[in-house]
């Protein structure tokens, strides 16, 4: 949408007596020559575009992403076809604007919509085999009181061995499968750590980390009884012995808790479910339809406050759209007189509001409206005790002040610039016919100011609709009516509510119902846009 | 339009720029997917050199330097330091861990264990032989359902800075603290009895806490493996409500005043208007700079227990998929977990050091040693993702009891009702 919209503005700016015909002769004629720097240059550059995208899909085919590879093939192919085919101007143009257009918005806005329908978020983060290696590696708990054994790692036949000492000086030797045995043939170092054994080949620091994964991997059970436990190793110099807590069993796909003999099976929400509905802790990820919706809908702590937030958020969208035209019109009116003295120093003290990063601004005024030590009650208001930020409505009235202080300048641009590409001639021809100001304004200025700042109106509209960053900076949607049990506070937008549902409360991060949600509100905004621009069409037929 | 516009400027030179802006662009997009590709994964074949990629703050950073050199030159494996923001540090490493492309370990802080588990992306940790070495409020700070996860390497805690030109005298329970403060405001040698940072919408949990913990009123009760236990919650009850009549009481008479923030409190206490300032060491700086005499004593009781403040631990963790774990555990306990480095990252950061050794080398710093003395007492900052539920109603209820919206007690025992609901989801 913010695309589209800067357009209208220099549309209104061209004096309509350009002529559309001159610049495409010219552009005819430039395509005949081409000229040597100019081949030149595109060949260079084109080259060097090239050059990365074959290292990229190199990269790509040695981590066989097969998909993203024949997309990232699909795409040079194409932008090479652009650049070296004589004409096809537009399409030059274009292809880099359409190339991010499809990475920063098209494919952001589908990922999003495909996150709607998983349970992605905070214990529902990755693959299932990931869940599974995660709840074995956490199971295993190293056995109370248990004694560090030194350990040497030997390699027989592609097989690995831990070759340990424990604490008394005794030596043994194990490894998958084959119990611990003894080894006092062992060779042992002046520690009586033993380094090494007879017909094995002990395994350098280089050597172990080559094969970590395998030796982390390795299990080595301490006597022929499961239950004692088996030795692992984190670091390739010692061992411990550890005793699981859950069993995996892979043909049945469950874990079996050892002491209740509890069984916990996968079946279809995400997670290993034990019979009394208790979960593994984490679970994966998985698609599950239309639930985020459900829950959208069914969610106690949305559904409550959802009628008077989402009349507030309405009513701060439009008042914050009305006060800051409001006041940039005006301003824009004045600082357009040519009797105005310093009109430029004011213009550019203008939009100084709108240069400073919102949020920085809020904070800021977040000092300034402290009820017992802010500037607005201690300087101004002479020492009053206002609760700015913590009555109800004076809270609302805040976030409404604020917003108007860093929205007015862009308004003052808008309508700046539309006013000056109204021609003078028609305050001239209207008041020669005997108009007076305002009605000059009212008639004429103001209708074809309009034509091109509706859009605009009805971008910004969205934009506050939206506008996350202020009220959580100012007032963290607060103050919160702490009777009504639920976490929704006076100055919550719909967005801040959202916010506050799937990413602060109870279960933590909750990406799925963030996105469906996220889904509601842009059909919500998406609807009353498009209402708003088929409206606005019938103020450029005015024209 | 644009097309337009480009061709009323004729001339090779404009189409020159436009074509090289174009393919600088283009080029600049690719080289951002190629730089994103390659991962731990492409690495770890390297012949026998590996790589451990480290996700910490520059502070931290440029006291790991040495330490990660001595590594190389000690094991061959080359240790990557990746600046970070601190804070954003948990959420990136529980959303690329599963990509594969996470690091191999980060620097976080012990209440992001629950979250970090949760999801599966931290990996146990043995301590092994020298976990005794650490201070023991460390290691359980960093232990989660029985499981040691992390590498401890700070503690740190609040407690009481008493300006020594206002009050000479330390004092026991929080009412004498409170007399002697009212009695220095009437005499007009001070503004404020006492002074605490608190938020307007939040107040602060976590600097009231140790009140409400000598009233007997914990946050969650302690399982047999001495973690937390989320289905426990200890707020409620008589003991949590006597603390909502506290606060109801020290909000009324204007000792907690929540428009007072963080920054105002500092301030305040800097110019020398409060005898008493409830904060933690980050803020000694800042106090020393303005020239207060002051003295850290532990926080005044409220009531029969003793007043103990949560701890706040800070670590290493290892990531789950990491593919250098052998390599990871090796430079954790064996390196970082020494004195020689603790001490370095003490003297970087002022944090007081975990291991023993390094807080006992600690002690001649005499605000290190007050601060840990409070601190001995106090609580692991609860680590279980539960506590997500918790801040929010805790925060906004202390808000509306120290402004006298309410009445105290049903306003708490409806925030316990809230929580639980929240928790059992």
């Amino acid at each position: 949408m913010a695309n589209t919209l800067p357009s209208t503005g220099p549309r209104a700016v061209v004096p309509p007596g350009d002529e559309p015909d001159a610049p495409r002769g010219r552009l005819a004629e430039q395509r005949g020559t081409p000229g040597l720097k100019g081949t030149l240059a595109k060949i260079i550059l084109l080259g060097a575009v090239d050059a990365l995208a074959v290292f990229a899909l190199f990269v790509l085919f040695m981590q066989e992403s097969w998909l993203v590879f024949a997309i990232a093939a699909l795409v040079t192919l194409i932008v090479n076809y652009i650049y070296l085919k004589p004409g096809a101007l537009p399409a030059k143009y274009l292809a880099p604007g359409v190339f991010f257009l499809v990475i920063f918005q098209i494919f952001v806005v589908l990922y999003s919509g495909y996150i709607a329908f998983t349970n992605y978020g905070d214990g529902h983060n990755s693959t299932k085999e990931d869940a599974t290696s995660a709840i074995i590696s956490t199971s295993q708990f190293r056995v109370p009181d248990s004694p560090t054994f030194q350990l040497t790692v030997l390699e027989r036949l592609g097989e690995y061995s831990f070759l340990v000492t424990d604490p008394d000086g005794e030596v043994s030797v194990g490894g998958a499968e084959r119990p611990l045995e003894d080894a006092s043939n062992a060779q042992t170092d002046s520690n009586g750590k033993a380094v090494g054994l007879e017909g094995y080949t002990a395994l350098t620091f280089a050597d172990l980390l080559a094969n970590q994964s395998e030796i982390g991997a390795l299990s080595v059970p301490l006597s022929d009884d499961p239950n004692s436990g088996a030795l692992r190793t984190p670091d390739g110099s010692r061992a411990y012995l550890y005793a699981s807590t859950l069993q995996y069993d892979e043909a049945a796909d469950s874990f079996t808790n050892i002491e209740t003999s509890e069984v916990y099976r996968d079946l279809g929400d995400g997670a290993f479910v034990a019979s009394d509905g208790a979960e593994l802790v984490p679970g994966w990820k998985i698609n599950v339809g239309f639930e985020n919706f459900a829950r959208a809908f069914g969610e106690e702590d949305i559904r409550g406050p959802l009628l008077g937030v989402t009349l507030w958020t309405f009513a701060f969208a439009i008042l914050s759209v009305a006060s800051t035209f409001v006041l940039g019109l005006f301003l824009a009116i004045v600082f357009n007189d040519a009797r105005m003295k310093g009109r430029k120093f004011y213009r550019i003290a203008i939009i100084l509001p709108y240069a400073f990063p919102p949020f920085l601004s809020a904070l800021v005024w977040l000092g300034l409206f402290n009820q017992d030590f802010g500037y607005i009650n201690q300087v101004l208001l002479g020492g009053a005790d206002i609760p700015w930020l913590n009555d109800p409505w004076l809270a609302k009235a805040s976030v409404l002040i604020v917003n108007l202080w860093l929205g007015f300048p862009y308004m003052f641009l808008i309508c700046t610039g539309a006013l000056q590409s109204i021609p003078e001639e028609l305050t001239e021809a209207a008041t020669v016919d005997g108009a007076r100001p305002w009605a000059v304004f009212r008639l004429i200025k103001f209708p074809l100011l309009l034509v091109s700042v509706a859009p605009l109106l009805i971008s910004s509209f969205a934009f506050n609709f939206n506008n996350f960053n202020i009220v959580y900076m100012l007032t963290g949607g607060g103050p919160r009516n702490i009777e009504a049990g639920v976490d929704a506070g006076a100055t919550d937008l719909l967005i801040t509510l959202v916010y506050k549902v799937a990413f602060g409360s109870g279960t933590g991060r909750d990406y799925g119902l963030a996105s469906a949600f996220a889904i509601l509100i842009f059909i919500i905004v998406g609807l009353i846009a498009a209402y708003g621009f088929k409206r606005t069409r019938a103020l450029e037929d005015l024209n | 339009m644009t097309v337009k516009s480009h061709g009323s400027n004729p001339g090779r030179s404009r189409r020159l720029v436009t074509t090289s802006a174009i393919a600088a662009v283009a080029a600049l997009a690719l080289a951002g997917c190629s730089t994103g590709a390659p991962g731990a994964g492409d690495e770890a074949p390297a012949e026998d050199t590996g790589t451990l990629t480290v996700w910490l703050d520059a502070d931290r950073l440029d006291a790991l330097e040495d330490v990660a050199a001595r590594f190389k030159e000690d094991r061959g494996i080359t240790v990557k330091l990746v600046n970070k923001d601190f804070g954003d540090i948990r959420d990136d490493f529980i959303t690329q861990v599963p990509t594969g492309k996470g690091p191999d370990i980060i620097v976080g802080a012990h209440d992001w264990l629950g979250k970090l588990v949760q999801n599966g992306v931290v990996a146990p940790l043995e301590l092994g032989d020298i976990a005794g070495d650490f201070q023991e409020v460390a290691v359980t700070a960093m232990s989660y359902e029985g499981q040691t996860y992390g590498l401890p390497y700070s503690v740190e805690n609040i407690a009481l800075v008493r300006n020594t030109d206002l009050a000479p005298e330390a004092a026991a329970t929080f009412d004498e603290a409170i007399a002697t403060g009212s009695g220095l405001v009437e005499a007009g040698t001070a503004e404020y009895p006492f002074l605490v940072g608190l938020d307007p919408a939040a107040s602060d949990p976590y600097h009231l806490y140790p009140l409400q913990a000598s009233l007997g009123a914990p946050v969650f009760g302690v399982d047999e493996n001495g973690t937390y236990d989320a289905a426990n919650l200890a707020l409620g009850g008589a003991a949590g409500e006597a603390f909502a009549v506290k606060l109801a009481e020290l909000g009324a008479s204007g000792v907690l005043n929540t428009n007072i923030s963080g920054d105002i409190a500092l301030e305040e206490f800097n110019a020398g208007k409060a005898p008493y300032y409830l904060t933690g060491p980050w803020n000694l700086p800042a106090i020393k700079d303005a020239g207060i005499a002051y003295a850290v004593d532990p926080i005044p009781t409220t009531g029969d227990q003793a007043a103990t403040p949560f701890v706040g631990v800070q670590g290493f963790y290892v990531s789950a998929q990491s593919e250098n774990a052998l390599a990871a555990n090796e430079f954790l306990v064996n390196y970082l977990g020494t004195e020689e480095v603790q001490t370095a990252l003490y003297e970087v950061g002022g944090r007081a050091p975990a291991l023993l050794s390094s807080f006992e080398a600690a002690q001649g710093d005499a605000d290190v040693a007050a601060f840990g003395a409070v601190g001995a007492d106090g609580v692991p900052m609860p680590n279980v993702p539960a506590m997500d539920a918790v801040w929010a109603d805790w925060g906004a209820t202390q808000v509306a009891i120290i402004n006298g919206q309410g009445d105290p007690v049903a306003l708490w025992q409806a925030m316990v009702t809230s929580i639980e609901s929240k928790i059992a989801g």
